[in-house]
């Protein structure tokens, strides 16, 4: 019953409760950003670190959570959640796990609020430190980047799990009982990391002109208020001032702190101003400024498992706030195949997802403007072992059926541009049709089989009375 | 008063021993590690802030969260150098133990020395093993990261069933709870000992290794 607790130990409670919960927040974030986190120890209380842990505000975290809680706290059956899930390139999300902070009825009377409370939190968040490092989560953000980047969402008020998928694990971090209930918090966590993208290469379907638009409807509408753990608030020293407690009044009184506050107040964003994800430190998307919210441009391996993640880059850390006008279009710029070096194309539509997009067919439109699509002239076959060749030549250019044939200039791997006469591509052209040689000059379609047959008597007579030579040689050999 | 007990057990590769010890015993001391107390003059004292740091793993695929004090990881990666030494110049099977023990003092008159009561003691066995091949020690260090996440959730759910912790001392005897000579961290008053199983599973514990900070002994 509150009416047990004095109006102090209430103020405190409350105040714990508050500040747990910012912190909660921050320490799972911040475990997601993809990046090892080093705090110092300070001998010399602040007066600012919350718990007695150096755990830093992100205030934009911070902004987030206050604005999910919206003045609440977390209590009975007001549960806040931090869902942190994983979206690719082309747009699929998936929930990856759900931290819970909630209170249940079973009161702890005895206990003290300004002692055990505060301590037992601290432990709490100690734990919750080891833990979110231990998740499979933890792995997939550590790799995030090209293909993928790791979001998270905060809500207030009931769980939800139905985004993990089957089979969810879950695991208890801690439990702190209060007087006015008993705090848990705990994680449940996706088993099954396969995931199929909803969008296959379709040949048939049409690639072009697919943007993608954050601002669709969804089956989850609250995917919309995803937010990447991507962010790193610039010039802030590790060990230093934390920032981010906009009160400051709302220190960390304990039952063993004096010391006033001394803390730098940084002004979180506001307006609702969507942060930009990571710059892809290269790929196609770093190739011009303009990238869409929570969207990176690169192509995404189809499944995503839990012990084949590709390994990708790590991304460099520049945070950019783009208006929410840019998040409506989508820039793409042109892949190219293997090996090749022409400049790309930048272009609006989205053909570029599917391999060896130059040699689709011309049905699509693009391919008409496309530089790297011309027809070439064909070598007409001069023997039946040089029309071989040919095909084989042509099936570098792609084999498509006769009607919409497509000739492509042949480059091969590893060649430079034409800035040489002689290039290797010239140089394989010319030499890959050799003159015959002087000992096979004879007109072979003249010579009639039969012949050939009564030849061989005379042939083998002579290979016999060379043996010897021939034994020799093949002594040599050994 | 009964000590809590409690038992892990890791199955490693030579090469894992160190890390997997770190990352179990960092664990467990990041639990029983409190800021440096400053005492006021109206019995009340002020705490410290603990950092905390984010160590990669090199031969297991796992990430461990430690205390962020070098003299502490000194002090701790100095016990597990030596209990890997034992391991492996023992000739046993690769079996040891190592234990993580946290007591505190209880002052006895003279001529009697202090008493050392056990309060929390983790035990941690190993079992060392030996592998065939590359891919073998690839598979190693995948399940070897798992384990110790689960390990790490294991200690998390005793520490979190808040049992014993002994009582805040006051400033007289706080020497006698916590081992205050690390200048940034203060935790518990620890000790690490380890045994080296021989093949015959007895204990040849003839190394009890010492590392009490004990700045009141007679």
């Amino acid at each position: 019953m509150d009416s047990d607790l004095s109006p102090q130990d209430k103020k405190d409670l409350d105040k714990f409760i508050k500040f747990f919960a910012l912190k909660t927040v921050q320490v799972i974030v911040q475990a997601r950003l993809g990046e090892k986190i080093n705090t110092c120890s300070s001998s010399s209380p602040t007066g600012s670190d919350w718990f007695n842990l150096a755990i830093k505000d992100i205030p934009e975290v911070t902004h987030e959570a206050k604005k999910a809680l919206a003045g609440q706290l977390p209590g009975i059956g007001r549960s806040m959640c931090v869902e942190i899930s994983l979206k690719t390139s082309e747009g699929d999300s998936m929930e990856l796990e759900t931290w819970c902070l909630e209170m249940n009825e079973k009161c702890d009377k005895d206990i003290k609020v300004s002692y055990t409370v505060y301590n037992r939190l601290s432990l709490l968040l100690k734990s919750l430190l080891a833990i979110t490092r231990v998740t499979p989560a933890y792995k997939l953000s550590r790799k995030q980047g090209h293909d993928y980047v790791i979001l998270y969402r905060i809500y207030f008020g009931d769980v939800q799990l139905t985004g993990l998928g089957e089979g969810f694990q879950t695991v208890r971090v801690g439990i702190v009982g209060t007087p006015i209930g008993t705090i848990t918090l705990s994680c449940a966590y996706r088993t099954n990391l396969a995931l199929m993208s909803s969008r296959q290469f379709q040949r048939t379907g049409p690639i072009m002109g697919i943007i993608i638009d954050h601002y669709v409807e969804r089956p989850f509408t609250n995917m919309a208020h995803m937010h990447p753990c991507s962010y790193r608030a610039p010039g802030e020293d590790e060990g230093g001032t934390y920032a981010g407690i906009e009160d400051s009044q709302e220190v960390c009184t304990t039952s063993f702190s004096t010391s006033p506050p001394s803390q730098m107040v940084v002004p979180g964003k506001e307006g609702g101003v969507p942060q930009v994800p990571a710059q892809p430190t290269h790929g196609t998307a770093a190739e011009h400024g303009r990238i869409p919210s929570y969207c990176s441009m690169l192509i995404f391996h189809l499944s995503v498992q839990l012990n084949l993640i590709p390994c990708v880059c790590v991304c460099g850390s520049e945070v950019k706030t783009v208006s929410p006008s840019d998040a409506l279009e989508t820039t793409f710029t042109r892949k190219v195949g293997a090996f090749v070096n022409k400049a790309t194309t930048q272009v609006t539509t989205t053909s570029l997802d599917l391999p060896f997009a130059a040699f689709a067919p011309r049905a699509y439109d693009l391919q008409e403007n496309d530089p790297m699509v011309h027809p070439p002239p064909s070598p007409a076959p001069s023997s039946p072992l040089q029309g071989s060749l040919h095909s084989n030549t042509s099936s570098h250019s792609g084999e498509q059926p006769q009607d919409d044939f497509v000739m492509v200039d042949f480059k091969p791997a590893f060649s430079k541009d034409d800035l040489l006469p002689m290039d290797l591509g010239t140089f394989y052209k010319e030499f890959q049709n050799p003159p015959q040689l002087a000992s096979l000059s004879i007109d072979v379609s003249v010579q009639s089989m039969a012949e050939d047959l009564d030849s061989l008597p005379e042939k083998l007579a002579i290979y016999e009375k060379n043996i010897d030579e021939f034994d020799a040689f093949v002594d040599t050999l050994q | 008063m009964n000590c809590r007990s409690e038992v892990l057990e890791v199955s490693v590769e030579g090469r894992q021993v160190d890390e997997a010890m770190l990352a179990l015993l960092h664990t467990i001391l990041l639990h029983r590690s409190t800021g440096k107390f400053h005492y006021k003059k109206e019995g009340t004292y002020s705490i410290g802030t603990v950092g905390t740091q984010d160590v990669d793993c090199d031969f297991i695929d796992f990430t461990l969260v430690r205390v962020s004090s070098d003299e502490l990881d000194r002090v701790i990666r100095k016990a597990v150098a030596e209990f890997k030494d034992a391991l492996g110049n023992s000739g046993s099977d690769g079996m040891g133990q190592i234990s993580l023990e946290f007591y505190q003092k209880k002052k006895s008159r003279w001529p009697f020395s202090d008493e050392c009561i056990p309060w929390e003691v983790w035990s941690i066995k190993v079992n060392v093993v030996n592998l065939a091949n590359e891919q073998e020690r690839q598979i190693c260090r995948e399940k070897v990261g798992e384990k110790l996440g689960e390990k790490v959730i294991n200690i998390v759910e005793v520490i979190n069933r808040h049992e014993y912790l002994p009582k805040m001392p006051t400033q007289s005897e706080v020497d006698n709870v916590f081992d205050t000579s690390l200048k940034d961290v203060q935790p518990y008053l620890y000790k690490i000992t380890y045994q080296i199983t021989d093949s015959l599973g007895t204990s040849v514990s003839t190394t009890m290794r010492r590392l009490i900070k004990d700045t009141l002994a007679l």
